[in-house]
């Protein structure tokens, strides 16, 4: 009689469809959206001949963006029964509803120089209204894949409710070379795997990369003396110290605190490794745990408040919860096999681990007090998972089997819907995925 | 003067190269943490490096997420000890690897429970520990590369680097 309560209930929780349109457009996100809400975005009209390569080139990845979330389905526009030929004029409607388009975008592109403007609308096709006000923003023509992702952040949020994540950066190790003799650097691209420029060569071993709150630093393991230490690189100019840490043999997994002034890290001493807070300004640092096991991955509450880390104190490698200061932990995982790499969410509510079990490696996601876990994936080897800014989608590493074994980053949704491989060339590992840019 | 704007245009010259192009550095090798090659000849003469890195062996292996040593690891040990002891000239760095089974950081704190057991070892044999310091590559750098029990034996090991140089 309980489980079958409790059946009904996750039925009510998980399975709920796509919101049936009886009031304004609005997808609400849910862990049971399985129909993708169609769209239809004819190309963005040029408003001078420089604007023609443009205005294609940001509609073709408007429409990329907001496909690849799972949550969108492009309409080809070889269904249209109107082309949108300027952008403002009256939109015929009853047209994009014969081809079931929910909602429509459209948009406009100007080139002046170097500077590219472009300005969208977007439809609610049912209820014949637009949603949301024209927006238009200004940049240099060859930073046009930024401005895309602001239109589909703009597009994302007013048909979800919720903030986007196209317009972010993610930092990552970019490999190369075979397993015994790999090479690592740390890199950025965009969210999508475009514009990869790298921020280290490939001189020392370099693991591990964390984005600050604002995306301006980098906090990284690297192994240029052939002893783990922290160091902090400034990504605009590229220059890095060394994080000065309290005194130990080793220091790595660091992560920033929300206002980016301090970090969390692990550091060894006689075998043993323990959890320190460190102020950036002061290089003062406190030692948070005293465990004679491996206590490490710490990650901060977006509150600041408590901080999740695993630990093998218990025997086997646990995810735990303490206080910011430290003091006594809780255990919150309880299934089988091992959790490790903990990641606290943006929005507070849930965590992301690695999970290893029986030979095989999944991420998950939990609630804080490690209830409602599921299990995302499942492969040879996924380990280190980063949330999107909006918390919606995790980036992680996947590695495959064997001799000839190489890593990429994979991203999925929350949901455990929309597996799929970020396009990059050559191998990469441990992303951490930054803020929205201003 | 001439020579400061030469070397004003030159620095400006690199400025743009790293804003233009996707990599801006050169590349170099990160390949290290294994001991490098020795050659052959002085395996046979009890003080040299080599004899310590193959006669006596450099390296001891652990079983999965275990930093106990072993009764044939000990014999290992016992051996290097000895050889610290009669080469007092020679520091040795002890690093700590793991296999690929397991998370990034924890095996980096595996490994390095596995070097400091070594470590603990060799003081209680009478090595001073200044002489000795310890690192961890957790599962950065394996010997072998095959994904099976036989490669993964392999890498969960704790080698020895010895060298003359000074530790700092």
């Amino acid at each position: 009689m309980l489980t079958r309560l409790l059946i009904l209930l996750c039925a009510v929780i998980f399975a709920g469809p796509i919101n049936a349109q009886t009031g304004p457009l609005r997808l609400t996100i849910t862990d049971g959206v399985i129909e993708p809400l169609p769209f239809a975005a004819p190309v963005f009209q040029a408003e001078n001949s420089a604007a023609q390569t443009a205005a294609a080139d940001l509609t073709r990845l408007v429409a990329q963006d907001l496909s690849n979330t799972g949550l969108f389905r492009e309409i080809p526009p070889s269904a249209f029964i109107s082309q949108h030929a300027s952008f403002g004029q009256t939109v015929a409607y009853a047209d994009w509803r014969a081809v079931n388009a929910q909602a429509l975008i459209t948009g406009a592109a100007s080139v002046s120089g170097d500077q590219l403007s472009v300005k969208f609308r977007v439809y609610d096709v049912f209820s014949g209204a637009e949603l949301g006000q024209g927006l238009q923003f200004t940049g240099t023509v060859s930073g046009w894949r930024r401005m895309a992702h602001k239109v589909s952040d703009a597009v994302y949020s007013r048909i979800t409710g919720e903030t986007g994540y196209f317009d972010s950066r993610v930092v990552f190790v970019w490999e190369s070379g075979p397993k015994d003799k790999r090479l690592k650097r740390l890199a950025i691209m965009d969210y999508d795997g475009a514009n990869v420029q790298f921020l280290t060569d490939s001189a020392a071993l370099v693991l591990a990369p964390r984005f600050s709150p604002t995306g301006d630093r980098v906090l990284y393991t690297s192994f240029e003396s052939g002893f783990p230490r922290i160091n902090v690189l400034d990504v605009a100019s590229v220059g890095r110290r060394q994080l000065q840490t309290a005194p130990g043999e080793m220091a790595f997994s660091p992560r920033f605190s929300q206002d980016g002034q301090q970090v969390i890290y692990s550091l060894s001493n006689g075998g043993n490794t323990d959890i320190y807070r460190g102020d950036l300004n002061s290089g003062a640092s406190t030692r948070l745990t005293q465990a004679p096991s491996i206590e490490t991955a710490p990650s901060l509450s977006p509150n600041g408040s408590q901080i999740v880390f695993e630990s093998d104190r218990s025997g086997t490698q646990q995810l735990y919860i303490m206080g910011a200061n430290g003091g006594e932990a809780r255990r919150i995982s309880f299934g089988d096999g091992r959790y490790g790499s903990p990641v606290w969410s943006p929005r507070g509510d849930l965590i992301a681990f690695t999970k290893q079990n029986k030979g095989r490696f999944h991420i998950g996601v939990m609630r804080t007090d490690g209830s409602e876990e599921r299990l995302l994936t499942a492969s040879f080897l996924d380990e280190g998972p980063t949330w999107s800014p909006n918390g919606r989608v995790i980036m992680f590493t996947r590695e495959t089997q064997g001799a000839t074994g190489t890593s990429s980053l994979y991203s999925v949704d929350i949901s455990g819907r929309n597996l799929r491989p970020v396009p990059l060339q050559g191998g990469a590992s441990d992303p951490s995925w930054g803020p929205l840019q201003p | 003067m001439h020579m400061m704007t030469k070397m004003a245009v030159v620095g400006l010259v690199l400025l743009s190269a790293a804003c233009t192009r996707p990599d801006r550095f050169t590349d170099g090798s990160n390949v290290g943490g294994a001991g490098g090659g020795l050659d052959q000849a002085g395996v046979n003469d009890p003080q040299s490096p080599q004899f310590f890195t193959q006669t006596i062996g450099d390296r001891v292996l652990f079983s999965s997420d275990s930093s106990s040593l072993t009764e044939q690891g000990k014999v290992v040990l016992a051996g290097q000890a000895k050889w610290l002891t009669d080469n007092a000239d020679y520091l040795a760095i002890i690093e700590g690897h793991a296999d690929e089974q397991g998370t990034r950081e924890y095996n980096i704190g595996l490994g390095f429970r596995r070097a400091n057991a070594v470590r603990e070892f060799l003081v209680a044999q009478g090595v001073p520990e200044t002489r000795m310091r310890v690192t961890s590559y957790g599962k950065e750098r394996p010997t072998q590369i095959c994904s099976e029990e036989s490669c993964y034996a392999q890498n969960r090991r704790a080698v020895t680097v010895i060298s003359i140089a000074s530790l700092s």
